[in-house]
């Protein structure tokens, strides 16, 4: 049985186990519906040429872990943003933890999807924001007909969160592939302000598939900060769908940091509805191994007046491959539009490859928009120079990659975290720096 | 003062009015097949030209290609696609000339190209142009063969050279362009009925630019040529391609296939005019341009492609570069105009095969109207190619809301030493470059003709000087009053 036939059955058993009331129903059946049509994307569709999904679909993967994971705090706890207090939402192999969790309903709402779909107090929001930004692609609609668990965030208006929000995904491999599809819905009111951490981690080496899919609507004014990090087991692989919504004047900005994982796909998608938005994505990709990474991004800008930047670096070693795939759509409407779009790439190693289309489409006439894209190595006069004063040949490549990196490193607003991320690209090309950037 | 008042909405209706300047038809007998095509019209039209067998089976194992193939749908443009069965595959002038001098030439068709403002009589004796006029497919007037072939230059049509130079044709026809390299190259390759051949012994510097001039005359016909370019070791030729169409109210097809070869050493450099029929300013007529275009470099070669595009309701082209010698060059040098309905994708290819091979594309797309036009490029690096080098530019010039820029750059590089630059940017004509013209006394028609060669100077720098002047009258025309 093929892994989507297999979807398809188990998706006829939790219809079952629903209640049949649930505003969800509809929701549910059309999106399986349209998994069903569409399959999953294959090398044929424009979008994915350039990565595959098929040695993904092989394993036969558990939809459902069949009891609550214990995992010990000592462990984990070096994917914690420790040094700092942090609201924290934790899911192992898809199921809630709640020893591990700091979760709160007071004045904000940081808990879980579950309990936002089955009570009536939250019905409202549900219904104002549930699926309404993302698309309707075939593993959107297969996430979107499974929905079950994830993190549920609700910042009321004015109401500025005083710590960073954490989202971790823990797989413990307690199966031997483990197939998760988290769900998060993340409002966020009129002028509010939050910082949000999202991540992976797989625990062992059994093979993990996750189709994460995240709607992030940012109302009036409002200030959403959003970090991904993607440093998994290589085992692991991820497919992150993420959808945001700009009302006018607010300003979301999204850094992705892919230092792991097998296949990652990062689905990255913003739409500026208001007046005045700022769309910030930034993004540092590290690579070796046979890893595989694709970016894959979307700015519509829909309103006149607005803002976005885009800034990926990426250095690939080995036999990895790296895939850029930027997208600007701006509407007739949009006028006055800045959009600026820039990714920079070093193939480090012979066998690597990256694959670049930075796309542009443009109805407007009176807009600023320009993207640039170049494909390079390090700079022999600059290596040169540190290695004339005394820098050893990986020292002196060492800060050539930081200098690289930095433009993106420098955005991110939490220091805990720049602090941590300096440490993991320190690690990821083996090398300890006598200070911190 | 005219100047002040002259608002928006007044260069609006004038671009509207703006007629097709080459639209008119020449009343000659031709003698064109009936619609439909099969493998017995395939087979006529190979009798027809007098070909020997293997041509013709050549183009049956074409036409057998294309009968499994589907039309692509890929790129950003949209059409009612052409019924296939609908157009006649062959039109030819019905007095067929054989000329030495141009005295013979029937002088209806000598007015025809005069009003095209190709007077031949004036490029033969100004700009030493040899020229081989393709008129429905057949080549009608070839000037300057005998300086040409005392340097050992073959410039012919190629249904000629398929009868005099077998030999050639036979060894690089479909080399770079397969038969079933895709839909419309199938098609050309099954059907095409004439077309330019070029060949340019080895170390020769070909002494003047080869010219030839495209213009679909007959109704419901489509243009199938096909030109084969072979520079031999050594050897430099510079070619050039106009086209020009009748208007007329239904689609007319023009499905060609170009072929270069430049073998070590040699360098061709191939410019074209495009400026087929766009169709009326509601969109209706007008021609399809569905071209392909590739060309081979071997070891040092050098291949330029010039394009110049203001015509064609629809044009779907993009002249690529195979660089499989080592240190060879590929250049792609575009403009691309598009106004009312017009949709262009158009672009090209440079794929890295060889040792320090370099390319360089520079594009730049003008939108006007309600028009679409897109960039769609593909550089790519195979695993051998060491030091390989790429700089592309792509700008695009929006005037007006109503009209779409697009960018598809595919970038694929599988060679670390590869160095590979692109950049992009879209802009509008600002109003205090503008206000800056009018001020010094340049009224906003003139100014906005100045800004655009601005615009486009990088490319139209590369034109021969002859197509050069053209070049920049075409793009004024073509965008004569679209913004204020």
């Amino acid at each position: 049985m093929s892994f989507k036939d297999k979807l398809l059955s188990s998706y006829i058993a939790l219809e079952d186990y629903l209640e049949f009331d649930s505003p969800l129903h509809d929701v549910r059946n059309n999106a399986i519906k349209i998994f069903e049509e569409e399959g999953f994307p294959t090398k044929k569709d424009e979008a994915w040429k350039y990565t595959s999904l098929n040695s993904l679909l092989k394993p036969n993967y558990s939809i459902y872990s069949n009891k609550e994971r214990n995992v010990e705090l000592q462990n984990v706890r070096k994917y914690f943003l420790h040094e700092i207090d942090t609201y924290k939402l934790v899911f192992v192999d898809g199921v809630y933890n709640s020893f591990l969790s700091e979760t709160t309903h007071d004045t904000l709402d940081v808990c879980l999807m579950s309990s936002a779909l089955n009570k009536s107090k939250y019905k409202p929001v549900i219904e104002a924001y549930f699926n309404k930004v993302a698309k309707s692609d075939s593993l959107t609609a297969l996430n979107t007909a499974f929905t079950k668990e994830g993190a549920y965030i609700h910042i009321p208006a004015h109401k500025e969160v005083e710590k960073p929000i954490e989202i971790i995904n823990f797989s413990t491999g307690n199966e031997a592939a483990m197939f998760l599809q988290p769900r998060n819905l993340i409002v966020v009111g009129e002028n509010a302000h939050v910082q949000i951490i999202e991540r992976h981690q797989s625990l062992s080496s059994n093979e993990v598939l996750t189709n994460s899919v995240t709607e992030i609507f940012a109302e009036k004014r409002a200030y959403v900060d959003y970090y991904k990090i993607q440093n998994d087991a290589e085992t692991a692989s991820l497919i992150d769908n993420t959808y945001i919504s700009q009302e006018r004047d607010t300003v979301c900005r999204v850094h992705t940091f892919a230092f792991g994982g097998k296949l990652v796909r990062n689905n990255l998608n913003f739409y500026q509805k208001g007046e005045h938005c700022d769309s910030t994505l930034k993004g540092i990709t590290i690579l070796e191994g046979k890893q595989h990474v694709d970016h894959n991004t979307l700015v519509h800008h829909i309103a006149p007046n607005c803002e976005s930047h885009q800034d990926y670096k990426g250095l690939f070693a080995e036999s990895s491959v790296g895939v850029f795939n930027g997208k600007i759509i701006v509407e007739k409407d949009a006028q006055k539009t800045d959009a600026f779009q820039q990714n920079n790439n070093i193939l480090i190693d012979d066998k690597a490859t990256i694959n670049a289309k930075p796309q542009l489409e443009i109805f407007a006439d009176d807009v600023k928009c320009s993207h640039g894209c170049t494909i390079g190595q390090f700079d022999e006069d600059a290596l040169f120079y540190l290695r004339s004063r005394g820098i050893g040949l990986k020292e002196a490549r060492a800060l050539l990659m930081y200098a690289f990196a930095n433009t993106v490193l420098e955005s991110v607003k939490i220091p805990e975290l720049k602090v941590r991320i300096n440490k993991l690209i320190a690690n990821k090309i083996g090398v300890s720096l006598g200070f911190q950037l | 003062m005219r100047m002040s008042k002259y608002t928006e909405d007044d260069l609006k209706k004038e671009l509207e009015t703006k007629e097709y300047e080459y639209g008119f038809y020449t009343d000659i007998e031709s003698d064109t097949f009936p619609i439909g095509l099969n493998e017995e019209i395939v087979k006529a039209i190979s009798l027809k030209k007098e070909e020997p067998e293997w041509m013709t089976e050549w183009r049956l194992e074409a036409f057998r290609y294309w009968q499994e193939m589907v039309e692509p749908d890929w790129a950003n443009v949209h059409y009612e696609k052409p019924n296939f069965q609908n157009i006649s595959y062959y039109s030819a002038p019905n007095k067929k000339p054989k000329y030495d001098s141009l005295d013979e030439v029937d002088p209806e068709l000598l007015d025809t190209f005069k009003r095209l403002g190709i007077s031949l009589d004036e490029q033969k004796k100004l700009a030493g142009v040899a020229v081989d006029i393709v008129m429905d497919s057949v080549s009608v007037a070839t000037t300057f063969k005998k300086t040409l072939a005392e340097k050992g230059i073959i410039f012919c049509s190629i249904s000629e050279a398929i009868k005099e130079h077998p030999e050639l044709v036979k060894k690089y026809l479909g080399t770079v362009v397969p038969q079933r390299d895709n839909f419309y190259a199938a098609l050309n390759s099954a059907v095409f009925s004439d077309g330019s051949f070029c060949y340019i012994p080895k170390g020769v510097r070909c002494p003047m630019e080869l010219s030839t001039y495209f213009r679909i005359n007959q109704a419901g016909t489509g243009q199938f040529e096909r030109t084969l370019v072979i520079a031999d070791e050594g050897s430099y030729v510079s070619y050039l391609e106009g086209c020009t169409a009748p208007s007329r109210d239904e689609n007319q097809l023009h499905a060609a296939v170009v072929e270069l070869i430049a073998l070590d050493d040699a360098e061709i450099k191939y410019s074209t005019v495009q400026n087929w029929y766009p169709g009326n300013k509601n969109g209706k007529g007008g021609v399809f341009n569905f071209v392909t275009k590739r060309g081979l470099c071997e070891k040092r070669a050098k291949i330029s492609w010039t394009q110049v595009e203001t015509g064609s309701a629809v044009t779907w082209k993009y002249p690529s570069c195979i660089l499989k010698g080592d240190n060879s060059i590929g250049e792609f040098y575009s403009i691309a105009v598009t106004n009312n309905f017009q949709q262009a994708d158009t672009g090209t290819k440079m794929i890295h095969i060889g040792k320090n091979t370099r390319s360089t594309i520079i594009s730049k797309g003008i939108s006007a109207g309600k028009s679409q036009n897109s960039y769609r490029g593909l550089v790519k690096i195979m695993p051998n190619a060491d030091n390989a080098r790429n700089f592309s530019q792509c700008d695009s010039l929006l005037m007006g809301n109503s009209c779409g820029a697009h960018t598809f750059p595919y970038i694929e590089v599988k060679n670390k030493t590869a160095q590979i630059e692109h950049e992009a940017t879209t802009s509008k004509i600002g109003e205090d470059q503008i206000f800056y013209c009018n001020q010094r006394g340049i009224d906003t028609e003139k100014a906005i003709a100045l800004i655009v060669n601005g615009f486009s100077k990088e490319v139209l720098n590369k034109l021969p000087m002859e197509f050069a002047v053209e070049a920049q009258k075409l793009l004024e025309i073509s965008l004569e009053g679209s913004v204020g």
